[in-house]
């Protein structure tokens, strides 16, 4: 079965830690409803089997800087 | 609060007064009470009091009155909500025909009505809506009243599921006409007298008038015929009073034939209220002129007319410390109002002048006229970006033009052809303070948009300094003296007898300036021989001293300047601003005196050259009739993806392009040097291609990137042979403009020039548009203390701005100088 991880363009998407998340957004100083989302119907959420609530890091390549960090919020729809 | 209808008892309590006649003044010229210019409707006579509230103008807000209309009138502007409830409302039990299983509100797209009614299971009649305002079920016309009287027994629970949040839809339907304030229709009083009345109360006279006359006719028991001609007229009043651009309905006119402004047509569209008073306003303290170019002025320099500058002020505040300045100001003329300290603001003039003078303490504030060394916004429309408005010092100056410094023309794109400019006034400390440090012209050099002077020399500037840094350009002192001295640039030359141009443009840098780049002149060889550059592409500067290499465009022109950005960090602005000044006025001033011209003589080709040229075309005219002999034979080779007839096309596209390319090559390395290669090798207008276009071959003329081959179906123009596929006869032009274009090739050109100027303004308007999105879309996102993009409610766009945190306006044209920041 293809997976649409294993394509190049996917950036790796990672399910954070209660602890990871809880640091995550303490340097942000944000709370979870101002992180940007992803809803839980996106093929990659399915893929990986991240729920509802649950915050990705998101490791993308970048033009402009190598790499970069991201982070997204599971959502409903 | 929110909005919502009015209900008819919301009108009447809203209303100060019973409109019930339609004469507007009495005989005397009193308003007639009960009119539709009541005097209790407020007031609009200076020195007058409102019989409401007591007010003045500006106090008074006005007050409404009410209409009690005859018979209902459908409110236009609801006709479509009025048509939807309808088809929905059953006809016998006046529920609207939903299912009543669930509470949930119903969508526009659930709502279809049935044709039986789920409720008291009654048959339903088709019910049509005739534009703009008559209801039919059936072929029976429905009345305004029919449809009120079904729309008062519609059930509240019901009107709920449809989206009714508290009104009733019967609303919809006017019963009670409120009449809006006079202060909202002011009449103007003409010379002689004669009172000229605003378009909604000519309107209102209209309704109440045919209103009376409808109520009267009901009254004495007139024919049925009769009440609803006047009926059906009160409704063509009220419609055209809303809405007077109506499909289907005559346009209500005013007596002169002109047609009268409705409610809708106060708010709508650019100069509507919306757009015209509420989203953009007329401003005080500017002005607006031609612009014309002065080379001697500093680039944050603004020229403004006598005329002009004696008509905007400053606001001074009068103390302690200044009362001699402004009694000199007296003295001069030079104020043209005084603000007491009880707030009234006097004119100055001839007589109370000298009363004034002496009158004058601390707490007055006087209106000073606009005079040299003062700050003022300077703009061009369309504003585009940041720099289209920058603040200028006022430079005060004889003739009717503002005289702007030829190198601020780019960042407000900025042109001689009749363009205008606008300046504003900023009026207090904080605002000139922060124009000062914000907005001032030098402060603007480096732009934010991509990391490199948006602000540089230009055109004949670039041609000057140029020439002037080539080699072998030699100075006596006495010349120096002189063209330093025609630049406006005060200096003093180092002890020597002999200058070269090199030498005296390095006069201008600051000694601590090292950099190495290449010029616009390169040639982009294969190998750079740097130092040795044959054609003095390389520039190398050694502590303020050039040793190689021509100043440029890619020295010191706008976006593309290296010398600029590289000072940029090592200057102060104002510091920098002075380069760009004196180097601009430099190379105009060398360019002076070297004396700058071309004409057709500078395209002239010898005769052993021009044959090479020629065969080049004709070889690629060969090529061309060589593949449409392929292609009629079938052995022409299809290119990947597409047809034959395509691949014709484009190998013919490329046999000529590369050949018109051969002939710039052949240019390029033939002609001698004039004041035309001077141009485009530094930069400062044209290119080869249309150096090519002049002395040798124009090319393909092309219409949507094709070669032509519109006109007749098998041919581009009637004296053509039919399905003649060769380069002639589809838009090839192999003929230069100063040899002349055959009449086919000119209208070929002109073709290719009109599809030009139709994408440049579709082009225009569609960027625009996009722009405008996109700046209201990102216009509350901000790059915050930690590197992360958040909108204003603090939802975080990106984590680190541009993924890389990188701040354009340090940056080199976007890439991160780490050598640099590492010195």
């Amino acid at each position: 079965m293809f997976k649409v991880t294993d394509h190049e363009m996917v950036p790796k998407h990672e399910v954070l830690t209660p602890q990871e998340r809880k640091e995550v957004l303490e340097t942000l100083g944000v709370e979870k409803e101002q992180l940007p989302v992803i809803k839980e119907t996106d093929p990659v959420i399915k893929e990986i089997g991240a729920k509802r609530g649950d915050v990705l890091r998101i490791i993308r390549k970048s033009q402009t800087a190598g790499h970069s960090v991201y982070y997204r919020r599971v959502v409903e729809g | 609060m929110g909005f919502s209808l009015l209900s008819p008892e919301v009108i009447k309590n809203l209303a100060r007064v019973r409109v019930v006649v339609s004469d507007l003044y009495d005989a005397d010229g009193y308003p007639v009470e009960g009119g539709v210019m009541d005097p209790r409707l407020g007031v609009i006579d200076p020195g007058l009091h409102c019989r409401t509230c007591g007010g003045g103008i500006g106090d008074c807000p006005g007050h409404f009155g009410y209409l009690e209309l005859a018979k209902p009138i459908i409110n236009v502007l609801y006709t479509k909500t009025i048509y939807q409830i309808l088809k929905l409302t059953c006809r016998k039990c006046n529920r609207l025909m939903i299912e009543d299983k669930k509470e949930e509100i119903l969508t526009k797209t659930q709502l279809t009505a049935p044709s039986k009614c789920p409720h008291c299971k009654a048959q339903q009649k088709k019910i049509t809506l005739s534009k703009p305002y008559t209801f039919y079920e059936d072929k029976t016309e429905l009345t305004a009243a029919d449809v009120r009287e079904r729309f008062e027994k519609i059930p509240n629970r019901d009107l709920k599921r449809v989206g009714f949040n508290g009104g009733r839809p019967e609303w919809l339907i006017l019963t009670l006409f409120p009449v809006p304030p006079v202060t909202m229709r002011p009449s103007i009083t003409l010379e002689g007298g004669e009172r000229s009345e605003d378009d909604l109360t000519h309107k209102l006279v209209d309704i109440v008038r045919i209103n009376q006359s409808l109520k009267e006719n009901m009254d004495i028991g007139a024919p049925e015929f009769i009440l609803n001609d006047l009926w059906e007229l009160v409704q063509y009043h009220i419609s055209t009073y809303f809405d007077n651009e109506l499909t289907g309905v005559p346009l209500a006119r005013h007596r002169s034939g002109r047609a009268l402004k409705g409610i809708i047509q106060r708010l709508k569209a650019k100069e509507g209220r919306i757009r015209g008073n509420l989203l953009g306003k007329r401003v005080n303290f500017s002005a607006r002129t031609v612009i014309s170019p002065d080379p001697k002025i500093s680039i944050n320099e603004v020229g403004v007319p006598q005329e002009i500058a004696s008509e905007l002020t400053v606001p001074v505040y009068v103390t302690d410390m200044n009362t001699s300045y402004v009694k000199q100001l007296f003295k001069d003329d030079k104020i043209n109002y005084v603000i007491r300290p009880d707030g009234r603001r006097i004119k100055v003039t001839k007589e109370n002048k000298s009363e004034l003078t002496t009158n004058i303490g601390i707490d007055w504030v006087v209106d000073r006229q606009l005079k040299d060394g003062d700050i003022v916004l300077f703009n061009r429309q369309p504003s585009l970006h940041r720099v289209s408005m920058m603040a200028h010092r006022v430079r005060i100056m004889p003739y009717r033009t503002l005289r702007l410094n030829p190198s601020v023309c780019i960042p407000y794109n900025a042109d001689f052809d009749g363009d205008e400019m606008n300046i504003h006034v900023p009026q207090n400390e904080e605002a000139r303070t922060e124009a000062s440090f914000l907005m001032e012209v030098q402060r603007n050099i480096i732009s934010p948009k991509f990391g490199g002077p948006i602000i540089g020399l230009d055109l004949d500037q670039i041609s000057g300094v140029y020439l002037l840094t080539k080699e072998n350009v030699k100075f006596n002192r006495q010349q120096a003296c002189q063209l330093f001295s025609e630049a406006g640039i005060d200096m003093e030359l180092p002890d020597k007898e002999e200058f070269t141009g090199k030498e005296l443009f390095s006069l201008l840098l600051p000694d601590k300036l090292n950099i190495e780049y290449k010029a616009n002149a390169c040639m982009n060889c294969d190998v750079c021989k740097k130092h040795d550059c044959p054609n003095d592409g390389w520039v190398s500067i050694k502590n303020g001293q050039i040793e190689t290499g021509v100043i440029d465009k890619k020295g010191v022109g706008a976006e593309k300047g290296r010398l600029l950005n590289k000072l940029s960090r090592l200057l102060e602005d104002e510091d920098l601003r002075d380069f760009i000044d004196y180097a601009g006025r430099l190379g105009v001033a060398y360019l002076m005196r070297r004396g700058f011209s071309l004409g057709t003589a500078d395209l002239d080709i010898k005769k052993d050259i021009w044959n090479d040229i020629r065969s080049k075309i004709d070889g690629a005219h060969e090529e061309a009739s060589n593949l449409i002999k392929k292609y009629k034979t079938k052995e022409l080779r299809i290119l990947p993806g597409m047809t034959a007839k395509e691949s014709l096309e484009a190998q013919i596209m490329n046999v000529l392009a590369s050949g018109v390319s051969g002939v710039s090559d052949i240019i390029k390395d033939t002609m001698e040097p004039n004041d035309i290669i001077h141009m485009f090798t530094s930069g400062a207008k044209g290119n080869i291609i249309n150096t090519t276009q002049m002395a040798a071959v124009v090319g393909q003329e092309t219409i949507l990137g094709k070669r032509i081959k519109r006109g007749y179906l098998t041919r581009t123009l009637p004296h053509i042979k039919p399905r003649d596929l060769s380069p002639g006869a589809h838009g090839f032009v192999s003929r230069g403009f100063k040899q002349g274009l055959t009449p086919f090739e000119l209208f070929w050109n002109i073709m290719n020039g009109r599809e030009g100027l139709m994408d440049k303004s579709l082009r225009t308007r569609k960027s625009g548009y996009m722009q405008r999105r996109l700046v209201n879309a990102l216009q509350d996102l901000k790059v915050h203390q930690d590197g992360s993009v958040r909108n204003s409610i603090g939802e975080i766009v990106q984590f680190m701005a541009g993924e890389d945190g990188i701040d354009p306006s340090k940056s080199d044209w976007g890439k991160l100088n780490w050598k640099e920041g590492m010195r």
